[in-house]
């Protein structure tokens, strides 16, 4: 865990000096997607070949769509708050 | 919305080959995707660190605006926490770190996979594309219900670059920028909360 982090932030620290050389920085970009979508390749790989996974798909689908309701629901709810009390007042 | 059909592809492939043992074994090895993990890790630092418009954005911004971000992460914690006992078979850390993709989700997913394995992988992969979509769907009625904040929050990290669009062309310009700079700072977060909540709930 302490190596995600440590690659993530040398990741950031090296971008910040070279956010000016604007080539690298989208050539970078493109990289990052193939090595998202090689990762993601890798990842469908494992589940294709796990039983347990295939055969629990559905329930874990049910239980991605009922965690992401309470998350936006949650979300949306606070962020009403900071609408109403503090962006919408200070605009008008 | 191109780039979601993309990674989704990869994701489908993957699980069609693996179902059909279609893959070279090498491909399997976990060091191997270790290493590529690592790599991206790096890379999607570098491309943090580069957002030179990011920069930019958060020197000029007033503190208020943080509220935005900081009530999405609450909310989505306080929101989940508040379901999580109900679902079977998942406990309140899982449920957690999973939405801390804050939608997110190929970045989340592989962490996840990494940290947990495969089966809290594909339930924040399935939860955090679940979050885009139904902010490219509900946005209108979300504007309409509850302000203009409303689709920002919803989005998550998405906010800044898939969903920005619809949000946009719902709630004006000015509200686009709040929306880019609220998914910068959760595409920042998202990453170093799920390791730390991981680590340490």
């Amino acid at each position: 865990m302490v190596l995600i982090t440590l690659f993530l932030l040398s990741g950031m620290l090296a971008g910040y000096f070279l956010r000016k050389r604007s080539r690298i920085i989208e050539f970078n970009d493109k990289v990052t997607t193939g090595a998202i979508c090689l990762l993601l390749f890798l990842l469908g790989l494992s589940v294709g070949g796990n039983e347990i996974i295939i055969n629990s798909i559905a329930k874990l689908g049910i239980q991605a769509f009922v965690l992401t309701a309470g998350a936006v629901s949650g979300s949306v709810f606070l962020s009403y708050f900071v609408y109403v009390y503090i962006f919408r007042r200070k605009g008008k | 919305m191109r780039g979601s059909f993309v990674i989704m592809f990869f994701f489908s492939a993957g699980i069609f080959c693996g179902f059909y043992s279609l893959a070279p074994s090498a491909m399997k090895n976990s060091a191997f995707s270790l290493y590529a993990l690592n790599l991206l890790l790096f890379l999607v630092g570098i491309g943090i660190g580069g957002n030179n418009t990011a920069w930019e954005m958060i020197k000029k911004m007033n503190a208020k605006i943080f509220l935005v971000p900081l009530s999405v992460v609450l909310g989505t914690l306080l929101g989940s926490s508040l379901l999580s006992p109900w679902i079977k078979g998942i406990t309140l850390r899982e449920s957690l770190a999973v939405v801390s993709g804050f939608g997110y989700y190929s970045l989340s997913s592989i962490i996840i996979t990494r940290i947990e394995g495969e089966t809290l992988g594909v339930l924040a992969l399935l939860s955090n594309v679940f979050r885009e979509i139904s902010t490219l769907l509900m946005t209108p009625l979300l504007v309409r219900y509850f302000g203009r904040l409303a689709p920002i929050a919803s989005g998550g990290a998405t906010s800044m670059d898939t969903t920005l669009p619809i949000i946009i062309k719902f709630t004006g310009k000015e509200y686009g920028i709040i929306s880019i700079f609220s998914g910068i700072v959760l595409t920042l977060t998202a990453p170093f909360l799920i390791t730390l909540i991981l680590a340490v709930v």
